[in-house]
């Protein structure tokens, strides 16, 4: 099983809100060793089972208020409300994992790429486009630190 | 009767706004007499969508992508629904072996992907912790604090049915599976051999969840009457008489057993059901023809089915409906609640069929699509989604654009059924002027037996606030309670 799961989750169909899956997409083609790669629209409760038998986890998401570039912060699991609707915190999915599998859950990370127009239909934007390149890089370095020959 | 507010001067009105756990957003409100008795329940909608009005115009092929855009718990059902009706518009009367069996496959696993979901993570808190219990441990992630083992069986029974819809249509929502005259990809050996990896599980977790429902409802009494109706009963069979999800003939049974018709050909449904509109809902109410407005309501769905069929083609569901009918002493069983029991028979039911589809040679065909014929005007799809017998209605004209479209969603045909037992559980529960997060629950267990899904049977944008309000006959406000999106409950004035 890879060491590695890239988790890409948004709407490309929704502007800037594709980032996390695009950035996923392009790790995807790299085919890179010990890098799973896994996208959705929105994280729910039965992506606990995605996390096992990982030794970390990269969340990647687009945020209309985190900095720019990008921010990029370890998370742990916390209990929230979110399961109650259609798309949970991936802190509250850390929580549900514990809660399923008796134990915590792998070191996990969350990368919020800066985003600015989620208009239904749009592209991604000019300047998150940027933000992109520079998470993508951002994204490689990882892997290569997890598997010096990437 | 559908008395209007205004024509009921003496009447109070208590609204609950809205219901939760059940996929989109409802309300409820009852209109008591002055002796403080129900007089009416009105489950209804004050939200609107109009997906029949703006397809209009799009071309026959684009329909069952639109369409499944109702929903985001069962979007395949539309899809097939709706694929059902292009073949009939496309001249094709008979898919190839592979393309039916490829449809059916998606359809089980869509089927007991929806189902898992209702009894783990929406219903199952009711059941274990109990109908009264903290709001704030009686959700799915208390459920997997108490009972990890169970919800990870219902997690996993959740996500074995989307990764067949994935493995078929591309992802695991609102992919592209269907094609007019059959389907747009095969089924690879590599994936067929995944799927088949995990289904002994799947089964084994599914005769569990049986067994749990089973005694669930027989071991407790008051479920038994709780909301209990005797209904008409309406849904698809095969030419045996066998549960029969994909494609069949309708029957429709009375509350007494008592055949109203049988192997009907759904294409002619308008002259069986009509659907009547009252003007407090955005939901119509459909009847049976033959019994009329007041009496020719009905139920589809789970308990339907289980109640309405002779027998089940697979071997452990054959016997979970013969213990099912057997609770009933050679009757149906009419219990609401049981609806969770008769949903857990069809899980099982598709588990047993996903594992034939996958080892039927057939499955990994390539012959996807069959020869079109004579186009039509008209085509009309009929299926047995989850939540009960669906129906897609459309006409083109001569470039192959749709002019008119009529779907009835599952929850739509609930519709009476629903309100009738919410009336049932206000009787028995709603005391005085005070509304209490005990009557609230209550009355969204019984509605969310039926597994409603709003979105499907209204078509709407937006979220409703949450509220509860009790009016006196004159209009003035006698209590107000208020849900937040957090499920904290507190009395406003």
């Amino acid at each position: 099983m890879p060491k590695l799961l890239l988790f890409g989750y948004g709407n490309p169909g929704r502007g800037d809100d594709g980032l996390g899956p695009e950035l996923v997409e392009r790790i995807t083609r790299l085919q890179l060793k010990d890098v799973a790669c896994q996208n959705d629209m929105q994280l729910q409760i039965e992506h606990v089972t995605d996390l096992s038998e990982h030794e970390q986890v990269v969340f990647i998401d687009a945020d209309m208020c985190c900095a720019s570039p990008f921010e990029f912060s370890e998370i742990y699991a916390a209990k929230d409300g979110s399961y109650s609707s259609h798309a949970m915190h991936p802190a509250a999915l850390l929580y549900a994992y514990q809660q399923v599998y008796g134990k915590t859950a792998p070191a996990t990370f969350l990368l919020r790429i800066r985003g600015y127009d989620f208009a239904l239909g749009d592209g991604i934007s000019t300047q998150a486009s940027l933000n992109l390149d520079a998470a993508t890089r951002l994204v490689r370095e990882l892997c290569k630190a997890m598997h010096p020959r990437h | 009767m559908n008395p209007t507010m205004n024509a009921q001067s003496n009447l109070r009105r208590v609204a609950i706004d809205p219901v939760t756990r059940v996929e989109g957003h409802g309300k409820i409100t009852l209109l008591l007499d002055a002796d403080n008795h129900i007089h009416e329940a009105r489950f209804h909608i004050v939200e609107f969508r109009g997906f029949e009005k703006f397809i209009q115009g799009r071309p026959y092929w684009e329909v069952p992508f639109f369409v499944q855009r109702l929903c985001g718990i069962c979007p395949v059902s539309h899809q097939l629904a709706a694929a059902k009706a292009v073949d009939q518009l496309v001249g094709v009367e008979q898919l190839t072996p592979t393309a039916e069996k490829l449809r059916r496959l998606l359809h089980f696993g869509q089927t007991l992907q929806s189902h898992a979901l209702h009894f783990f993570h929406l219903s199952s808190p009711d059941f274990l912790f109990g109908f009264g219990s903290d709001p704030a441990q009686r959700n799915i992630v208390g459920v997997l604090e108490k009972y990890p083992e169970l919800a990870l069986k219902g997690v996993k029974l959740r996500k074995y049915g989307q990764q067949i819809i994935a493995a078929i249509a591309g992802k695991r929502i609102h992919g592209t599976a269907t094609v007019a005259g059959g389907m747009n990809k095969a089924l690879s050996l590599a994936e067929r051999d995944t799927l088949l990896a995990d289904i002994q599980d799947i089964l084994a977790w599914c005769q569990e969840a049986v067994t749990l429902n089973e005694h669930i409802h027989t071991s407790h009494p008051e479920h038994q009457v709780f909301a209990t109706l005797r209904s008409n009963f309406l849904g698809m069979v095969g030419r045996g008489g066998e549960l029969e999800l994909y494609h069949g003939g309708l029957r429709a049974t009375a509350a007494d057993g008592k055949r109203i018709f049988d192997q009907f050909d759904y294409r002619g449904y308008q002259e069986i059901i009509r659907e009547e509109v009252r003007s407090w809902s955005y939901m119509k109410f459909p009847y049976l023809t033959a019994l009329g407005k007041e009496q020719g309501w009905y139920r589809v769905g789970p308990l339907a089915r289980v109640n309405n069929c002779d027998s089940i083609a697979t071997p452990l569901a054959e016997t979970a409906r013969k213990n099912f009918r057997a609770f009933g002493h050679g009757g149906f069983v009419h219990d609401t609640l049981a609806y969770h029991w008769a949903r857990m028979i069809e899980a099982l039911h598709c588990a047993e069929s996903i594992h034939a589809l996958l080892l039927d040679p057939d499955i990994t065909g390539s012959e996807l699509v069959a020869t079109h014929g004579e186009k039509c005007s008209t085509g009309i799809g009929v299926i047995e989604a989850p939540r009960g017998t669906l129906f897609h209605h459309y006409q083109i004209d001569e470039q192959g654009l749709i002019t008119k479209a009529n779907l009835i969603v599952s929850t739509t045909s609930n519709n009476q059924a629903m309100n009738e037992s919410v009336r049932a559980v206000a009787n028995q529960y709603l005391d005085g002027h005070e509304i209490t997060e005990g009557l609230l629950n209550h009355l969204e267990v019984a509605v969310r037996a039926y597994d409603p899904c709003l979105s499907c049977a209204t078509h709407a944008l937006g979220k409703m606030p949450l509220q509860i309000e009790l009016l006196d006959a004159d209009g003035l406000l006698l209590d107000r309670l208020s849900k937040a999106s957090t499920g904290l409950i507190e009395r406003t004035d």
